[in-house]
């Protein structure tokens, strides 16, 4: 069984700096980490890799700095780190994204399951998943929480608004992952030591022969970003007295009357 | 055939009626529809599409172009991305707008990627401008910075909004408009999936997604049975249970009500944060709740700065003098 985990490395702080001209994120510099959605698409597949055996790739696209994810990857159990990275992959929006990286995808050989995070926290699309799958052409299962089996078909439980249903997939296919009860396991020491002496292997354009180049990067990408600016912020809390629970109580009920025309004992109607 | 200036919304439908959220999307997409010149063309894609077509018109599409077809009887990524790929194709149209919901999401980006035009998610305001680009604005970076992005070349312009975010319109219920039922010729594919069993029903009271009115408890609780106590507000005022990403980790609640990060996001019109300090990451999840009540212990904890309402207590005597207080007068209120 091979399976391909598409990770992302993101920013970890709430300290974003945006580039004024191009008004995409400017990654150098940042406190990083591993997607937290990919983390449990990782362990979803080391599971997996448990029960039937096989290789699990990390890949992700970034700068070069993106390599510290891949040898976290590594360290927790991945057997291949490959690293998608090119100046002109740069400012690629989801489209471009997912077409590049269904490119590498092909690149690298034979896969049974391409497992992808829910969406990454930076850009919170949750598109780049199901764009990979359809560039690929495979069945996409999304909002996974758990995989059941994986041998000729995969069978996984998704996690929807209003409810949760069992599914089949015929192989290959895509999954993008949530929050489940299997956190990433810890890494092997042994393994970690190797990862920080191994170099992952690298795609770049020139690998990728039939890339279209027009349809990547900053001027690739169908979408574009026209400007940008901080969110304005909630004005003054109005604080409530709480040490007698009754009088607190009423004067919420009040003021919620009097400034916001909410009456909570008619809502339930 | 060249693009013309239509505004489509995609409306999603659930046990053979409309959901709110295509509804919502209806009300701001007239906005569009009217600074542009463009009509307003409702999608339903459900073998109930044509009884549910004049709903769309009273709630304001001048046009409803309906899929009956038994492909489409239940939702399947592939199926519903050929129909209005198809759809989109005969009639080419300005934008297409989809409902953010777990159905949205799974086939938005699929479609965009087949139609290579650009995509813009959860988006939190739309506008339009004189040429008749979208100005699709949302929040990134867990919220802090919004981005308005455009997409200016590829045809339709494509975006997604959660429920909540837009209010519904008004109804008016003689309006008119014209039903086009659509034949679509569906082509066997690979990619389908198979529908084994449905698990679990979620019901209203706990579709946070959708919910007008939230009542979270965080790890203030201490224990699961405490949550007794929100369930009993929540019931009071026909709102839904959410927790911190604390209450479910120590497994007081599952894993669908959590609220946050790694979450749900959800935008109710109130949102009761009950023994919870509002970390970044679960304030990413609620922060545009219209109005939001805190009640916590701790004076400093950082769900205070974003609350509109605060008190600093026990929740364990405010929660449920809340409630009564609430039973009280709704009771008062009867007789």
């Amino acid at each position: 069984m091979n399976i391909i985990v598409c990770v992302k490395q993101v920013p970890d702080t709430t300290n974003i700096r945006m580039d004024p001209e191009t008004h995409t994120l400017v990654r150098a510099g940042a406190a990083t980490t591993l997607n937290p959605f990919d983390k449990y698409a990782l362990e979803t597949a080391l599971l997996l890799k448990d029960t039937y055996g096989g290789t699990v790739t990390a890949m992700t696209m970034g700068p070069s700095s993106a390599i510290d994810v891949l040898r976290e990857c590594y360290a927790v159990g991945a057997d291949r780190m490959v690293l998608v990275s090119d100046r002109l992959f740069g400012g690629s929006d989801t489209y471009a994204t997912g077409y590049i990286l269904s490119q590498a995808i092909g690149y690298i050989g034979e896969y049974d399951l391409i497992l992808c995070g829910k969406q990454a926290i930076d850009g919170d699309t949750a598109q780049v998943g199901p764009q990979i799958a359809e560039h690929l052409g495979l069945p996409q299962l999304t909002y996974v929480s758990e995989v059941c089996s994986c041998d000729q078909t995969v069978t996984a439980i998704r996690e929807l608004d209003c409810r949760y249903e069992k599914v089949s997939a015929s192989l290959p296919a895509l999954l993008t992952v949530v929050k489940n009860p299997h956190e990433l396991r810890l890494p092997n020491v042994v393994r970690r030591l190797k990862a920080n002496r191994t170099e992952p292997e690298l795609i770049d354009h020139e690998k990728l022969c039939e890339l279209d180049l027009s349809y990547i990067g900053l001027k690739g990408s169908p979408t574009k970003v026209k400007s940008i600016f901080k969110p304005s912020h909630r004005k003054n809390t109005v604080m409530i007295d709480g040490s007698r629970a009754d009088i607190a109580a009423q004067k919420l009920l009040e003021l919620l009357e009097t400034e916001k025309k909410i009456n909570l004992s008619e809502t339930r109607l | 055939m060249s693009v013309n200036s239509d505004i489509w919304v995609y409306l999603e439908t659930a046990d053979g009626k409309l959901c709110n959220v295509g509804i919502e999307l209806l009300g701001e997409s007239r906005i569009l529809a009217d600074k542009s010149g463009g009509r307003l063309v409702a999608v339903i894609i459900d073998v109930n599409a044509d009884e549910l077509a004049s709903e769309a018109i009273a709630y304001g599409a001048d046009r409803v172009i309906t899929v009956t077809q038994e492909q489409i009887a239940a939702y399947s990524t592939e199926y519903f991305t050929q129909a209005l790929r198809s759809l989109v194709k005969k009639y080419s149209p300005n934008a297409l707008i989809i409902g953010a919901t777990s159905q949205g999401r799974d086939l938005a980006p699929r479609l965009a990627c087949r139609l290579r035009t650009g995509l813009t998610a959860d988006c939190t305001s739309l506008d339009i401008d004189d040429d008749a680009i979208v100005l699709w604005t949302r929040p990134a970076f867990g919220g802090n910075i919004m981005a308005t992005n455009i997409c200016p070349d590829q045809r339709p312009q494509m975006g997604t909004v959660r429920p909540n975010v837009f209010k519904k319109p008004e109804k008016c219920e003689g309006r008119t408009g014209i039903v086009t039922s659509e034949q679509i010729c569906f082509e066997d594919s690979d990619c389908l999936i198979k529908l084994e069993e449905i698990l679990g029903v979620i019901n209203s009271t706990t579709n946070l997604v959708e919910a007008d009115i939230i009542v979270s408890g965080g790890r203030g609780m201490k224990n699961a049975e405490n949550f007794a106590i929100l369930e009993r507000l929540a019931d009071a005022i026909g709102g839904s249970v959410g927790a911190s990403r604390a209450a479910v980790d120590s497994g007081w609640i599952s894993q669908s009500h959590q609220v946050g990060q790694t979450g749900k996001t959800v935008s109710p019109k109130i949102y009761i944060a009950c023994g919870i300090s509002g970390a970044i990451q679960h304030q990413i999840g609620m922060s545009s709740s219209d109005v939001i009540i805190a009640i916590n212990k701790d004076a400093g904890a950082p769900i205070f700065e974003i609350a509109d309402f605060g008190i600093v207590g026990d929740l364990f005597e405010i929660v449920p003098a809340l409630t009564d207080a609430i039973l009280l007068r709704a009771e008062k209120s009867r007789s």
